[in-house]
């Protein structure tokens, strides 16, 4: 057991067991179901989500979204990286 | 309709596929009364309520029962939950699944696996849940369902044999591979409550498990979660019981009648409605059960005019039924309602008997289990 200890973000994130990202039809809104819970994935979020597969680098992915929103890289980068250790922290990514 | 407008769309459901279960805990929050396997709803009409709970906005179902794995067609069940789009978790004892049940599951479509404990050694584990050999099939559990890469939360229900346990209940869950803990004291509804004086904890022991638990979560955080559900008895606000009546969640039983809650049939006067009669979402917006205590406007002082009522919506109403007599008052657990004394004082003399003995469904009494990890040695009749 890691104590205390705020997780790492991975090299090629994925979302963690029994964690799935899926559009609520409903609430026409992107969730992350959880075990137990329900995590809206508001405004861009899904675009980052959709992307962790396991295979796409940080990197990768900050790049893709770079061209999506047609922003710059820079601020994307640090979207992307406070979301990833948001996530990373609450055990939704391995 | 216009309120119909207003009423927003559940998110889980709470599928009891069977009420037999082969194991006896007394502290069983299902009603007296089971219903039969011969009335239980076939795998055609859970199919239908699960592509009708989806259409309807309910985005995780959780199959539970009794013990769900008592149904033989469990995984054609499961792989209907599945293909209808919902986050599918079951919730076990884990007697009759071996790793091949297991697999199929899995293949099914199975999200998560919520497996029970009853304590941390064998012997009173199985005395317990009254069944024999049921902690050692629940650790060859957990090590398959770890080994398939399926997720598992474990779950103990707190009470006075097993509450000087508790960070070893954390430590087992976390040997096990869980990747979270519920740690719930006794709801005393159903079976549960006719064994209050069996299992009460004291005020005293309550307390020191609040602190130790606090204690434990500070020292797993970032690893394994810990959830820690307080006992209404000893509580100073109360729950907000299934998140809101009719608000968030509903109940199939096995035979298909639909409640908003699990034990909402303690309650006199309702009427539920069934899925053998009515599609769901006429159930969930129309039913006069549902419609009963939706809301705010059925509210009584205190909770009409308190700042907190549409944060615990009034706390539980099967409690407020059992404690005070009318489903429709203040939750007593909440320090507001004019007989919160009396349900501490209910607490207190349940946690004082000493003789009481566990009622096992269907199996007569015993000695109820104390713990030897009790500080002070009880005498047992």
């Amino acid at each position: 057991m890691v104590d205390g200890a705020t997780p790492a973000i991975p090299e090629r994130p994925r979302l963690a067991p029994g964690v799935r990202l899926h559009f609520d039809k409903t609430r026409d809104a992107w969730v992350l179901l959880c075990p137990e819970r329900v995590i809206e994935a508001e405004g861009p979020a899904h675009e980052i989500l959709k992307r962790c597969d396991g295979a796409r680098t940080v990197g990768a992915i900050i790049d893709e979204l770079a061209t999506v929103y047609a922003a710059d890289r820079a601020v994307i980068a640090q979207d992307v990286t406070d979301m990833l250790a948001e996530l990373a922290a609450k055990r939704l990514l391995v | 309709m216009d309120t119909q407008a207003r009423i927003p769309a559940p998110l889980g459901l709470l599928a009891e596929l069977t009420h037999r279960c082969p194991l006896a805990c007394p502290y069983c929050s299902n009603p007296l009364e089971l219903e039969d396997r011969r009335d239980e709803l076939d795998i055609a009409a859970w199919g239908r309520v699960f592509r009708e709970a989806a259409e309807l906005g309910v985005l995780q179902v959780h199959l539970s029962g009794g013990e769900p794995a008592s149904r033989r067609d469990l995984v054609a069940i499961t792989a209907t939950a599945s293909q209808a789009g919902l986050y599918t978790n079951l919730i076990t004892s884990a007697i009759g699944l071996d790793a091949d049940r297991l697999r199929a599951l899995k293949d099914a479509g199975l999200d998560h696996v919520q497996l029970s404990i009853q304590d941390t050694e064998a012997e009173s584990s199985d005395m317990i849940a009254g069944y024999t050999g049921a902690y050692a099939r629940k650790r060859a559990f957990a090590r398959s369902v770890v080994s398939l890469g399926l997720p598992l939360t474990v779950n103990a229900v707190v009470h006075r044999a097993n509450i000087a346990g508790l960070a070893d209940m954390v430590r087992m869950a976390d040997d096990m591979g869980a990747g979270r803990v519920e740690i719930a004291h006794v709801q005393y509804y159903g079976w549960a409550l006719r064994n209050r004086d069996a299992l009460m904890p004291t005020r005293t022991q309550v307390e020191q498990a609040t602190r130790e638990m606090e204690t434990l979560q500070q020292r797993h955080a970032g690893g394994l979660a810990i959830d820690f559900v307080v006992p209404d008895y000893y509580a100073r606000r109360p729950k907000a019981c299934v998140g809101g009546w009719g608000r968030r969640s509903l109940n199939v039983t096995p035979s298909g009648t639909v409640l908003p809650c699990h034990a909402a049939q303690t309650i006199p006067g309702l009427e539920f409605w069934s899925v053998r009669d009515h599609p769901l979402a006429d159930i969930w917006t129309l039913s006069p059960a549902f419609t009963a205590f939706r809301g705010t406007g059925w509210m009584q002082e205190p909770c009409r005019s308190c700042a907190f009522r549409e944060v615990d919506f009034g706390g539980c109403r099967c409690q407020a039924l059992a404690i005070v007599g009318d489903a429709a008052a203040t939750d007593p657990s909440c320090e507001l309602s004019p007989h919160h004394a009396r349900m501490a004082a209910l607490a207190e003399e349940s946690a004082a008997r000493t003789d009481a003995r566990y009622a096992y469904r269907g199996r007569g009494e015993r000695e109820a289990v104390f713990g030897s990890r009790r500080p002070t040695p009880i005498p047992v009749r």
